[in-house]
């Protein structure tokens, strides 16, 4: 653990490194097994011969509504992506909210409908749930938690495939980045950019089968939330024997995102998505997993963005598109809070 | 996108780094002030771009990072007072005081608000009446003139709640004060923004005096690319002056409103920069005539001046006489996670920036 702390941060969950930190130095510590050192997306259980895809989530976002969403929109995609993500077909979420005292009923049930209706369209069923009302000032508005439970068909396993990883391979995305984060940063009341940025929120299970059912040389997939690309790309290689190579001009990111990075000082790599996957594949088959991509109509603006290298191994290197190379650390900072 | 693009063309900056090559005979090393443009440097690596006889140092431009630790600790100290609460620019919460940070105190229920405009602070203001909003004012000529119009628009909109703790910055000291205590260059990038407010005037007696070129620079890699070449020309043709290759913002006058504005609310006064020390009539301070915006008058306090971190030499790298790579604690006691020293706090503080980019 870090020397000094004696107190929770808000950095210590931000998807960076100081998260990172007290996962490892206090929940792993005390919970650790072998199914949780995994530190996937999805624990990935054994039940008689076949496996299932298990995932829980919490959802804290300020403000509840948000260009492209609200917090019951995003509970649904956030957990439907991350059992997707695990090569897993989503199948079973429960739901629980924490509200506050005095909360508007009518804004409860636009947000429970948001909830029905994404369920519906990615064919998830809610099957259980949790409701405790707090006194006021106990909670901010609503916070929900949700779990996930997928199935797992075996020739579309990618669980420790990212072990095969290696120089040559190519990392794509399924379009522009950074669009949750900053849509959230101009719904806060302080910003009044009028700039149309919606945020991405989606859920990517259809986008990923069509991939899965066509190729089994997926490696790697994540979806790039709180941290955003970069803290990902710096997860997967650190520790690792290979370097990732990005390439600024091939980087997906949209004109409304750009300017607000830009007036803010942010870097769209470390901005959190709600709709985006990163896969990793071997070279050969990517142009055929970007064509797939492109015909869903989350993946239109699909894009190779990078390649496993060999230099620098454990570092995430931008190319520049004046030629230069920039190093994409972690995240250390908290550019961002609740944003998820 | 409009004044970006243009400024970010691959063959414009590779053309004016091949020219820097062909006329760069001697070595020369050349301060970029401004934090802003030390981000540049590292976010475009436009260092790898230049001839290796020609050197770039960081000086004090990072307002975070030159913000004293006993203004931090007087922030702190601001904050544990009953009824207040602290607005204050992000990066600011993160830097280390003498014992503590902004960032530990809020997480120890201290009510501190990060704001991305000191107007922002106006209407917290309004919203709690019963509170007094203390707005932490950093930064130089640049963002000084943004606190003076909030405690004008306070002075309008009748709004008493509403107090700065101004450790507010000036440019032309400091500089002085560099060039005076030794430190090796042959010219300053200046500041384009502070310039936009200020105008030329202020580094006049550079080249004279001390025989310093200075080219106040814009922000993008082509800006960057040509005002170095610009100081390597001046630098071999012996002939040190101020130009200004920023001229889609800056002009020679500056910013007259802005500039009325700061001397309308603020005077001069001692004060105090991390590493650096004493720095006479560096600061900004309100005037008596605002006393009642000005949180040192209103909530007089008195907090002890705490000796600087052991082994921390943020002030020889403010001062461009070292490097981070030649500081023990980078990288091992000090990084970004966990800062000792200021320069690391700030994206744009020199050791965050070697940290982030090292290779």
């Amino acid at each position: 653990m870090s020397r000094t702390e004696e107190k929770i941060l808000l950095s210590h969950g931000n998807g960076g490194l100081k998260m990172h930190e007290l996962i490892t130095g206090l929940f792993i510590k005390h919970f650790g097994n072998k199914i949780l050192k995994q530190q996937s997306d999805s624990a990935i259980l054994p039940v008689d011969s076949n496996e299932i895809a298990f995932t829980t989530d919490s959802f804290v976002i300020d403000p509840l509504f948000f260009p492209g969403g609200n917090i019951g929109k995003l509970a649904v995609c956030g957990t439907v992506n991350d059992l997707s993500v695990s090569g897993a077909e989503p199948l079973f979420i429960s739901v629980s909210f924490i509200i506050e005292e005095g909360f508007p009923m009518k804004d409860l049930e636009t947000i429970v409908k948001s909830l029905a209706n994404e369920a519906k369209k990615a064919g998830v069923l809610i099957v259980t749930g949790d409701t405790k009302v707090v006194n006021k000032g106990k909670c901010d508005k609503l916070f929900i938690n949700t779990a996930g439970i997928g199935r797992i068909d075996k020739a579309k396993r990618i669980a420790g495939k990212f072990r095969s990883i290696k120089p040559g391979d190519l990392v794509l995305i399924n379009g522009p980045i950074g669009e949750h984060g900053m849509a959230v940063m101009n719904a806060r009341e302080s910003f009044n950019f009028k700039t149309p940025v919606e945020s991405d929120c989606a859920c990517l299970n259809d986008l990923i089968m069509e991939v899965l059912d066509h190729t089994t040389s997926v490696k790697f997939m994540r979806d790039p939330t709180r941290g955003g690309v970069a803290t990902v790309l710096n997860e997967l290689t650190a520790t690792k024997k290979f370097g990732i190579s990005l390439d600024e001009a091939a980087l997906p990111v949209g004109k409304g995102v750009r300017a607000m990075c830009e007036i803010l000082g942010f870097d769209p790599l470390y901005v959190a998505n709600e709709g985006k996957v990163i896969i990793i594949a071997a070279e050969k088959e990517s142009g055929r997993i970007l064509d797939i991509m492109r015909t869903n109509e989350l993946g239109k603006q699909s894009a190779i963005i990078g390649r496993i290298v060999s230099e620098h191994p454990g570092k995430v290197v931008l190319r520049t598109e004046t030629g230069s190379n920039r190093i994409i650390d972690s995240l250390t900072g908290d550019p961002l809070p609740r944003i998820c | 996108m409009k004044y970006i693009d243009e400024y970010r063309k691959k063959d414009l900056i590779l053309g004016l780094s091949e020219e820097i090559k062909k006329i760069s005979k001697k070595e020369i090393s050349l301060m970029e002030v401004c934090g802003g443009h030390t981000m540049a440097i590292h976010r475009f690596g436009l260092d790898s771009l230049l001839p290796p006889n020609v050197h770039l140092l960081s000086g004090p431009g990072c307002p975070v990072c030159v913000s004293g630790q006993h203004f931090i600790d007087t922030a702190i100290a601001y904050s544990q007072l009953t009824g207040s609460i602290i607005t204050t620019y992000g990066d600011l919460i993160r830097v280390p005081g003498s014992a503590s940070s902004l960032e530990k105190e809020k997480a120890g229920g201290r009510d501190i608000r990060i704001v991305y405009s000191v107007l922002e602070s106006l209407e917290i203001a309004v919203k709690n009446p019963g509170k007094n909003v203390i707005f932490l004012g950093i930064g130089f000529e640049t963002t000084a003139p943004l606190t003076a119009a909030a405690i004008e628009e306070a002075l309008k909109r009748n709004i008493r709640n509403f107090s700065v703790l101004s450790s507010h910055k000036v440019m032309p000291p400091v500089m002085k004060a560099l060039v005076k205590d030794g430190v090796k260059i042959n010219g300053f990038i200046a500041p384009g923004h502070v310039s936009a407010i200020t105008g030329t005037g202020i580094y006049a007696e550079l080249p004279g005096s001390f025989g310093l070129g200075v080219v106040i620079s814009g922000f993008e890699p082509v800006d960057m690319m040509q005002s170095i070449l610009m100081l390597v020309a001046q630098f071999e043709a012996g002939k040190p002056r101020v130009e200004i290759q920023y001229q889609r913002v800056v002009k020679e006058e500056g910013n007259q409103v802005a500039q009325k504005l700061l001397n309308k609310l603020f005077e001069l006064k001692d004060d105090r920069w991390r590493g650096l020390g004493l720095i006479p009539l560096s600061g900004l301070k309100i005037r008596p005539g605002f006393s009642a915006f000005d949180a040192e008058s209103l909530f007089p306090l008195e907090v002890p001046v705490a000796p600087e971190p052991k082994g921390c030499i943020c002030g020889m790298i403010l001062r461009g006489l070292k490097t981070p790579l030649e500081c023990g604690l980078f990288g091992k006691k000090c990084t970004p996670t966990d800062p000792v020293g200021a320069c690391m706090v700030s994206g744009e503080g020199t050791c965050a920036t070697y940290y982030k980019y090292r290779s």
